[in-house]
């Protein structure tokens, strides 16, 4: 199944998600249509709703896209949170501690992210792999918790630490901010990088030799290193891209949202990411309208509750709904292929 | 026994949206007979076997078993019609044994506990029967291909199967695990039982089967005696046509080009060999006695000491891409595994070894417009079916995917090329094909290094022949010396003085 008939599967896939949802809406004795008009009007009734939606969409997608970057090329980086808190910190850092103008700061500070993104992915999940063989499920799944406990130890009795009761580090000085595009939102100029990010990848991944070689890769390691692919090259770099992706939706939450990064800062984006992939299939520009899709369920779950009572956990149900039927899908093509097989001519 | 019909076909049709994959086949299978099916790929094997064991049903036609009409709706039906089936890629559980694959299904005993005790003496007595040792304990995983497939044959017969369809069985097994099959398909005639025998292979039907009927495109074109009739005449049938047989070449070869000395791989012993220009050197040998080694160190994908040149400049220490890049063509033998990369399409597999070079890629980009372009030239140039860049190679047929591969390190004008197993797999259009390629490209002045375990393969292409036996070359003989027998026996690890002897 490929092209117009994985898309056509994908939107299947979401309104039985949401049927499902609505299924059990009903069987508590609540109205499902009242809960999806509500779920709706918080996700884009009104342009605050709709800012809000769209910001909460941004980590989302370019986790997203780290996922998938690194899927193309065969590799499963569960630790995207890792590689996403790592970019935080050294946002973090580059935001308060070097004094630079106000439109070099943010970029200084962004392309930090990626680099320390980069690296968390790279270096040790990356070379362990390479040279011992490590499975990348596993290296960054780990290296997940050390990211994350690497910043409480920054933030409670390392150099980030700020005087107070809270463990968090010193705010970003003003340069270093992204300006919020609609004001009273959480909406930042990092939406922007978003597409151009989305593009970048999907450039790279279709239109280069470079691309060619990951996707290659990703599809048959023996085939990619007959036509001349190093895996050892094919590996790092895109384990690098992927992490560069996660840090840079760390860094651009620091910047836009936070402005300081502290004990309680989200790891959920990087596995939420895995998810925002799945459901996009791994290409580059399916995760914008993937993370759109989680980022109005989680907004629009609010008002639902607030306005029909129903609790907003029934969102997870939806995804994973969602999520069930879009693997479903695995099934559904292998039902299809196994009968084509069958019914295939000749010996 | 009456000798009325056992299975009685005709004018069965089947379609499958717009192709006609079945247009009328007529077909008797007479009782203690071997019935063989012949025919290309895609000639309508698959789906005829399919119709009679269930897994389809016909359009048209009629089809009677033992006199009665028989309809199945499902392998079930077949199984309980008597109708058993040896698939091509076995249907058995690996981690179980023998004898627990044999009572899936009907698994015996309390469905608390499973009794096996019939089991096992209702295997060891077919085993006896119809001289088929098996041990009934031993587990399927640990099992050779040809004992595997014995299992499949036990299992049929346990199921009471009076007729056996046999679809492509010796496509995994080696000479003498073939060998054994068809004295057991001996041993089932004399019990009474009748065969259907699906394959492509000329000989080995000639050899085995009582009468052979021959599809092409969907049709039986002829049901034939197999005493009375000859392989050109089957392959004609076949095909469609007439063969060309090819005249051998009498030029003679050029300077060396690909030179192996002392080239070590892996723990063999060294090796040298020297492949010259407008020759092709066949590298002969039993599987598995050093040739995927050899391949893959000469293509760079495996660290090897010792020297190898191409025209004088050392390959030692380039990588596969260097040695692509110094003029040495590869066809892996693994033409899926390693080849091709199934879920691309025709032009991106065309262009998988030059998609960084200009004009496939230039300043950074990929030029896609370019390799389509390529592959629409290579599609018409090797007649690769069906003619389009973008579909994923998956859908093609094994003759058309070898084509691919082919075709790209064919059109790179290769100085050497490297080709392994090139016709495993394909119907006798496409081996021909492949040949003919070879014989052009080494016409052209191209030193070819052919590794085939096909031995009739070797002695219709090969200028010379080394022949390979544990990782060494145990002789190269040349074209006057060459024999079956002799190459034969230096496969099998003889020396040159035991066949003078």
């Amino acid at each position: 199944m490929s092209g117009w008939r994985s898309l056509a599967w994908t939107v299947t896939a979401i309104g039985l998600g949401f049927a499902v949802g609505g299924v059990l809406v009903a069987a508590f004795g609540h109205d499902p249509w009242l809960a999806l008009t509500m779920m709706l009007s918080g996700a884009f009734g009104s342009s605050f709703d709709f800012a809000t939606t769209l910001a909460s969409s941004i980590p989302l997608a370019l986790t997203g896209l780290a996922v998938a970057l690194a899927f193309q090329a065969g590799l499963f980086n569960i630790g995207a949170s890792g590689q996403f808190w790592l970019g935080a910190i050294a946002a973090t850092w580059v935001g308060y501690s070097l004094p630079l103008p106000a439109l070099v700061h943010p970029v200084v500070a962004l392309l930090a992210a990626m680099l320390a993104g980069a690296l968390w992915a790279a270096v040790i999940p990356g070379l362990a792999k390479v040279h011992r063989g490590a499975h990348e499920v596993i290296t960054t799944l780990m290296l997940t918790y050390i990211a994350v406990e690497l910043g409480h130890f920054l933030l409670e009795k390392g150099p980030m630490m700020t005087p107070g009761f809270n463990p968090e580090s010193p705010k970003i000085l003003e340069s270093a901010h992204l300006p919020t595009l609609v004001s009273g939102t959480q909406l930042s100029a990092g939406l922007l990088l978003v597409p151009l990010c989305a593009g970048v990848g999907w450039l790279l991944l279709f239109r280069t030799p470079l691309g060619f070689g990951l996707r290659m890769t990703g599809h048959n390691p023996r085939a990619a290193r007959y036509a001349g692919v190093s895996p050892t090259a094919a590996t790092l770099l895109a384990l690098a891209l992927s992490g560069a992706f996660a840090g840079l939706a760390g860094g651009i939450l620091i910047l836009g949202v936070e402005h300081r990064l502290h004990n309680s800062f989200d790891v959920s984006y990087g596995f939420t990411g895995i998810v925002v992939a799945l459901l996009a299939r791994n290409h580059p520009i399916g995760v914008i309208p993937a993370a759109l899709l989680f980022g109005a369920l989680d907004n629009g779950a609010q008002a639902m509750q607030i306005f029909a009572e129903i609790p907003a956990n029934l969102t997870e149900v939806i995804k994973g709904s969602i999520i069930f039927f879009v693997a479903a899908e695995g099934l559904g093509r292998w039902l299809f292929e196994r009968r084509t097989r069958l019914e295939g001519v000749g010996a | 026994m009456t000798n009325a019909p056992v299975l009685e076909a005709s004018g069965l049709g089947k379609s499958f949206g717009n192709l006609r994959a079945l247009a009328g086949v007529d077909f008797t299978l007479h009782p203690r007979e071997v019935h063989a099916i012949l025919g290309e790929n895609g000639a309508g094997k698959s789906t005829f076997m399919n119709l009679l064991y269930g897994l389809l049903r016909r359009d048209s036609g009629t089809l009677k078993l033992w006199g009665q009409p028989y309809h199945p709706a499902s392998p079930r039906d077949a199984v309980q019609a008597g109708v058993g089936m040896v698939h091509q890629h076995f249907m058995l559980i690996p981690a179980l044994t023998v004898a627990e694959n044999l009572a899936l299904g009907t698994e015996p005993g309390t469905p608390w506990r499973l009794d096996l005790r019939q089991t096992v003496c209702r295997i060891q007595e077919l085993s006896e029967t119809y001289r088929l040792p098996v041990d009934p304990h031993a587990r399927v995983a640990d099992l050779p291909v040809g004992i595997r497939q014995r299992v499949e044959i036990l299992r049929a017969l346990s199921r009471h199967a009076r007729l056996l369809i046999l679809d492509e069985p010796t496509a995994l097994l080696t000479p003498q695990e073939s060998a054994d099959l068809f004295e057991g398909l001996r041993q089932f005639i004399t019990a009474g039982l009748s065969v259907i025998l699906i394959s492509h292979k000329l000989d080995e039907v000639l050899r085995t089967a009582n009468r052979i009927t021959v599809l092409r495109q969907g049709k039986s074109v002829g049901t034939l005696n197999a005493q009375d009739t000859t392989a050109e005449e089957l392959a004609q049938r076949m095909v469609g046509r007439t063969l060309v047989s090819v005249p051998d070449r009498h030029e003679p070869a050029g300077q060396p080009r690909l030179v192996l000395q002392n080239f070590r791989v892996r723990g063999n012993p060294p090796l040298s060999l020297t492949a010259n220009a407008a020759e092709i050197l066949g590298i002969a040998g039993v599987e598995g006695n050093g040739q995927e080694e050899l391949v893959q160190a000469i293509g760079g994908a495996e660290l090897a000491a010792g020297t190898i040149t191409l025209d004088g400049i050392s390959l030692a220490g380039q990588s596969i891409r260097e040695r692509q890049e110094s003029g040495l063509g590869w066809v892996p033998s693994d033409r899926q595994g390693e080849g091709l990369v199934l879920p691309m399409d025709v032009s991106e597999n065309c262009t998988l070894r030059n998609f960084r070079k200009a004009p496939f890629a230039t300043r950074g980009w990929l030029n896609l417009a370019k390799w389509r372009e390529w592959a629409s030239t290579l599609i018409t140039r090797f007649d690769v079916r069906p003619p389009d860049p973008g579909r994923p190679v998956r859908n093609l047929s094994g003759g058309n995917q070898q084509k691919v591969v082919l075709a790209r390190e064919i059109s790179g004008r290769p100085k050497a090329l490297l080709i392994c197993q090139p016709t495993r797999g394909l119907d006798i259009g496409a081996a021909e094909f492949v040949h003919a390629q070879l014989r052009e490209l080494r016409d052209q002045g191209c030193a070819v290094l052919l590794v085939s375990s096909d031995l009739d393969e070797i002695l219709r292409l090969a200028d010379r022949v080394a022949v390979l036996y544990r990782g060494a070359v145990v002789e190269t003989l040349s074209r006057t010396q060459l024999s079956r027998e002799r190459i034969g026996l230096l496969m099998m690890g003889g020396t040159h003085k035991a066949v003078v002897a």
